[in-house]
This record gives structure tokens, C-alpha cells and sequence, in this order.
């Protein structure tokens, strides 16, 4: 439990210390603010619309990936530390097999259905 | 019924203590971690000031210019001077911007980046004011889990900066860092799981400890060759600064920062790239060890100590120029390549890899099969036979591969023939660059099929 408070107390001193940075900036820089200062920056023309742009569906599907394939991995963590334990291991052994099959399908499917190419050719 | 057979197994595991940390912090009182904490903030601090003068000498070098050379002995002092005008800049903040998460996500950034540094053991047992202590804040059975964690945590910083900025740019910028970095952090954290098979824990000292015999460079050789694509990938550096990419996002997710909150940027990426640098020497190279020579001499004196805080530098900063290096040698990657590369190679790759690791250490074990001696060594059958398992897929995908690289290129540029017949298809054909006329032609019409006389007579 120490070894969270230390790095709870680590993570407070970040933020002081970007805190401190930030004030001392506060402090020193000068301030000029004007209308055109605050304006979006588009290259030097003046800013065409909203800053909302509308993007790729794509970056959604990859979302959706990553849950499947992070959540995959979290369960290879604690496996990889059970797998010395003989009563555990072998059959674990072969469970994982089947189940990184499977997630591997899955990933085969997805290239196939076209879902990784990022072109929509 | 399984689950109830297998709670002895996990009872004794527990027991063993074999997950949890070997760093012993039973001499360590309160106020020493402290001690210990700010010379981790000031060795990071003081790294990133010698990394960026580092990156642009060496840049400079490789590009035929001196770099920064006046601040200072060797142009030293550069950063310094740098960070100083970026405090003395006035802050813009645009008027479409959130003024909350504008200003949360460079303090996100530059506050995580401490973190993980917390768990790396920076030397072994070393004597400091009177107590023994290891050289690491702290550490826990999962300290491994925790840089993941915090590297995710770290992206939001990025994500929310073009997220808030109210501008296409950064927006743009967000969303590809955010798909880049999710997609290279899962392919990082299973080549991890490899060496937490060889480590039996996600301790960082029990990981380092474990290598005393042999780094994990070597049986996990493919894990390295994923994770240090992977670290490129997840500190947004060239060639995968696609986050950033000036050609195309001018900025990327910081065009609108300026000052000190892109000067906290900086930090950020600066502190991220020694992160995951110093993930990679304590899981792969042996951590503070000393390289397997020096190790040897007189009985380990120089894995003793403070000698250790030398070699992780060192090795650190074997990183750093590579990083460096990589810079000044390639260019950026497209944004799908990069994608193609991370989903359809490293993600099924390192899954493979981890499994068949998995069938190695089983076989080490001795659950499958026995050994065969060969060369004075015992190898696992099992191990053995996955070998030829592989090279025999290996081989035979290597030749598919050909055959198909050949049927394309067969493809591409049709045969040829040496020599035409000009007349073959009844009218004259020119003949292909490098090709000859069949001379003379039988099937041809003769050229001077006309008698002479009718010229003769028509005119």
C-alpha cells in the first residue's frame, strides 16, 4: 500500500511543480490579449467555419478494436504470472491457446470485412 | 470444479512471494523516499535539459551543420535558454477553445510523465545518509501494470489538447494520437507478456533481478524487436510523429499552444521518451546491471551500489541516441501504412510470439515430454520440435512469398520474346526495345511485290 501512496505523492508533486510553472509564466509574461491574438489558427488566413470538423467513422472501429484487444491482453497478464504453477499451467496453457485462436479469428475477420484498411477503396 | 482445484495452486503462490517485489524497503523511512523522489524529478529534469542540446547536436551532426553552439560550453545551456523564453512568452489562448480542458490536458501530460519513473529501479542496494536502500521509490507486484496504465492516462493529455483547442488542426491531431497510441500500447503490452513469463512477476526489481544470469534480450529477442517499435510508436517521435506532422497538421494537437504550456508539451514527450527507454533496459537489458563482461570482474564489483545508477544512464541513453538517431535517418510513415503495420503485423505477431513462449516455458517446466541431450545441454522436446515446427512454416511461407512475388512480377512484365516476326499479325509491327527482327521473313508478303513496271507505267 506504501508503494501507492509514493506514487500518489509522485503525481502530486508533477502538479505542483506544472502548477508553479504555469503561475511563474503567469507572473512574468507580459499580456497583450487582442481580438485578432485570439482568433483559431488556420495556416495565417482568417478561420473558415467552427473549429468542429467532421472525421473518419474509421477512428471508431479502431476504438472498438482496441477494447477487444486490450481487455485481451489484461487477461494474458495474470496468466502469464500462473502459467509456473504445475496444477495451473498446462491446462491454462491450452486454455489461453484457444482463446488467443479465437481473438485472432476475430482480428482475421476484421482485415477481411476491410475494417482495417484505412482507404475506402 | 476447476476453479476449486486450482485455489491450493493459487494459495501457494501467494505464499511464495514470488510476485512480489525484491526490493527490500524495510530500512527506508518516510523522509529518505522523499529524498528519493526529488532526485528522481531532478534526474529527469536535468536529462531532458542535456536530451533536447543532445537531439539537435547530433541532428546537426548527421545533417552537416554544428547545431546550437552558443549558450554556454558546447551550446549546454540552450534549453535552458529556450525554456526561459518560452516562459517570458505572453499566452494565447483562442477564443473557441475550452478554457478548462485547455488548460488541464498540458498538466496532464506533464504530471504523468513523472510518474512511472517512480517504479524504475535506477540502482540496486546503495547506502544513502546512513540507510541501505534500493534505488527506487517504490515498487509493487504489479509495477509493470502501472507505466501501462500511466502511459494511458498520459494520452488523454494529448487527446483532450486537440480535443479543446476548437480548431480543425489540433482536432485532426487528437484523434490520430489517440488511434496511434491505443493501437501501439496493446501491441507494447503483450510483448511485454513474454518477459513476464520468463520474470515470473511484474515486480521491476524481481524482473531485473531475474536477468542476473541472462538479459532478456535474448530469449525474448522478438518482444524487443515489437517493443522498440512499439516506443517510437507510443512517445509520438519520428518516423511515427503522425500526431504532429508538420506537412500535413502544421502542429497537430499543439498548433494552439504556446508558452509555457507547449514548453509543458515538450516536457511531456521528453520525459515519455525516457519512459519507455527505461521501461526497455529494465525489462530487456538487465535494468542497472552491468553489461555480462564488467559484471565478471573482480566478483561483481560493478553490479554493486551506485554503480548501478551508471549503467541504467548508460543504457538510457544508448535509447536516446537511437531515438535520436531514427530522427535523422527516415521519414514519416503514412497514417495507414502505419496503421496496416501495428493491426495486421505487430498485434497478431506478438500474440503468436506470446503463446509460443508459453509452449517454451511449459516445455522448461517439464509438463511436455522429456529432454534430449545434444551438445552437452538438455533441451525440452517440445521446445525442440515448435523450433522445426516453425522453421518448417517459416520455409514454406517463405517460398508461398516468392511464388507470389514471382507470379506478380510475372504479371507485371509479361514475357517478352527475343526475336518477331514483324508481319506475324499481317500488317508490320515496330519491334519492343531490346528485341530483334526475324530477317528474313518467310510468312511476310515480299516488300517489292509490285513489279517495277507499274510504277513505271503510271507515271
Amino acid at each position: 500500500m506504501e508503494g501507492y501512496l509514493a506514487v500518489a505523492a509522485v503525481v502530486l508533486a508533477g502538479v505542483l511543480l506544472v502548477t508553479a510553472a504555469m503561475v511563474a509564466r503567469r507572473l512574468v509574461a507580459p499580456r497583450a490579449v487582442t481580438a485578432a491574438g485570439r482568433t483559431t489558427y488556420e495556416s495565417g488566413v482568417d478561420p473558415v467555419g467552427t473549429g468542429w470538423a467532421q472525421s473518419q467513422v474509421r477512428y471508431l472501429s479502431f476504438a472498438f478494436l482496441y477494447v477487444v484487444f486490450a481487455v485481451d491482453a489484461v487477461y494474458l497478464f495474470p496468466w502469464a504470472l500462473v502459467l509456473r504453477d504445475s496444477s495451473l499451467g498446462l491446462a491454462s496453457l491450452v486454455e489461453v491457446l484457444v482463446f488467443v485462436g479465437v481473438v485472432l479469428l476475430g482480428l482475421v475477420h476484421a482485415a477481411r470485412r476491410g475494417l482495417l484498411r484505412w482507404d475506402l477503396r | 470444479m476447476s476453479t476449486i482445484a486450482a485455489l491450493p495452486g493459487l494459495v501457494s503462490l501467494v505464499a511464495e512471494g514470488t510476485d512480489n517485489p525484491r526490493a527490500d524497503f524495510s530500512d527506508t523511512p518516510l523522509w529518505l523516499s522523499l529524498v528519493k523522489a526529488l532526485i528522481i524529478f531532478v534526474y529527469l529534469l536535468v536529462s531532458t535539459l542535456l536530451v533536447i542540446w543532445f537531439e539537435r547536436r547530433v541532428i546537426g551532426r548527421m545533417q552537416q551543420r554544428p547545431g546550437p553552439n552558443r549558450n554556454g560550453p558546447f551550446g549546454l545551456l540552450q534549453t535552458l535558454a529556450d525554456g526561459m523564453k518560452s516562459m517570458l512568452k505572453e499566452d494565447v489562448r483562442p477564443k473557441a477553445a475550452d478554457a478548462f480542458v485547455f488548460t488541464l490536458a498540458p498538466l496532464i501530460t506533464a504530471t504523468m510523465c513523472f510518474v512511472s519513473f517512480s517504479i524504475m529501479p535506477l540502482a540496486g542496494e546503495v547506502s544513502m545518509f546512513g540507510h541501505t536502500t534500493p534505488f527506487q521509490l517504490t515498487d509493487t507486484p504489479i509495477a509493470v501494470l502501472l507505466v501501462l496504465a500511466v502511459a494511458g492516462v498520459g494520452i488523454y493529455g494529448v487527446v483532450l489538447a486537440g480535443w479543446s483547442s476548437g480548431s480543425p488542426y489540433p482536432l485532426m491531431g487528437g484523434l490520430r494520437a489517440s488511434a496511434q497510441m491505443i493501437s501501439y500500447e496493446i501491441a507494447m503490452g503483450l510483448s511485454l507478456v513474454a518477459v513476464f513469463l520468463y520474470a515470473g512477476s511484474m515486480s521491476t526489481s524481481q524482473i531485473v533481478s531475474a536477468q542476473s544470469g541472462l538479459w532478456f534480450v535474448v530469449p525474448a529477442f522478438f518482444s524487443f524487436f515489437v517493443y522498440v517499435i512499439t516506443m517510437v510508436g507510443e512517445t509520438n517521435r519520428l518516423p511515427f510523429d503522425l500526431a504532429e506532422g508538420e506537412g500535413e497538421l502544421t502542429g497537430g494537437f499543439h498548433t494552439e499552444y504556446g508558452s509555457m504550456r507547449f514548453a509543458m508539451f515538450f516536457l511531456g514527450e521528453y520525459i515519455n521518451m525516457f519512459t519507455v527507454a527505461a521501461l526497455a533496459t529494465t525489462m530487456f537489458l538487465g535494468g542497472w546491471q552491468a553489461p555480462p563482461g564488467i559484471a565478471a570482474i573482480n566478483d561483481g564489483m560493478f553490479n554493486e551500489g551506485w554503480w548501478g545508477l551508471l549503467w541504467f544512464t548508460a543504457k538510457l541513453w544508448m535509447f536516446m541516441f537511437v531515438f535520436v538517431w531514427l530522427r535523422g535517418s527516415l521519414p514519416r510513415v503514412r497514417y495507414d501504412q502505419f496503421m496496416r503495420f501495428g493491426w495486421k503485423f505487430l498485434i497478431p505477431a506478438t500474440l503468436a510470439w506470446v503463446v509460443l513462449v508459453a509452449f517454451f516455458r511449459a516445455g522448461q517446466n517439464g509438463w511436455l515430454g522429456g529432454t534430449v541431450d545434444v551438445a552437452g545441454r538438455s533441451f525440452p522436446v517440445v521446445s525442440l520440435a515448435l523450433v522445426g515446427i516453425i522453421a518448417a512454416l517459416a520455409l514454406a511461407g517463405g517460398w508461398m512469398w516468392d511464388a507470389r512475388v514471382e507470379r506478380r512480377e510475372a504479371r507485371l512484365h509479361p514475357h517478352v520474346p527475343d526475336e518477331i516476326d514483324p508481319y506475324a499479325g499481317g500488317h508490320p509491327v515496330p519491334p519492343m526495345p531490346g528485341q530483334r527482327l526475324r530477317e528474313p521473313s518467310l510468312t511476310a508478303p515480299a516488300l517489292t511485290s509490285r513489279p517495277d513496271t507499274e510504277e513505271a507505267t503510271r507515271g
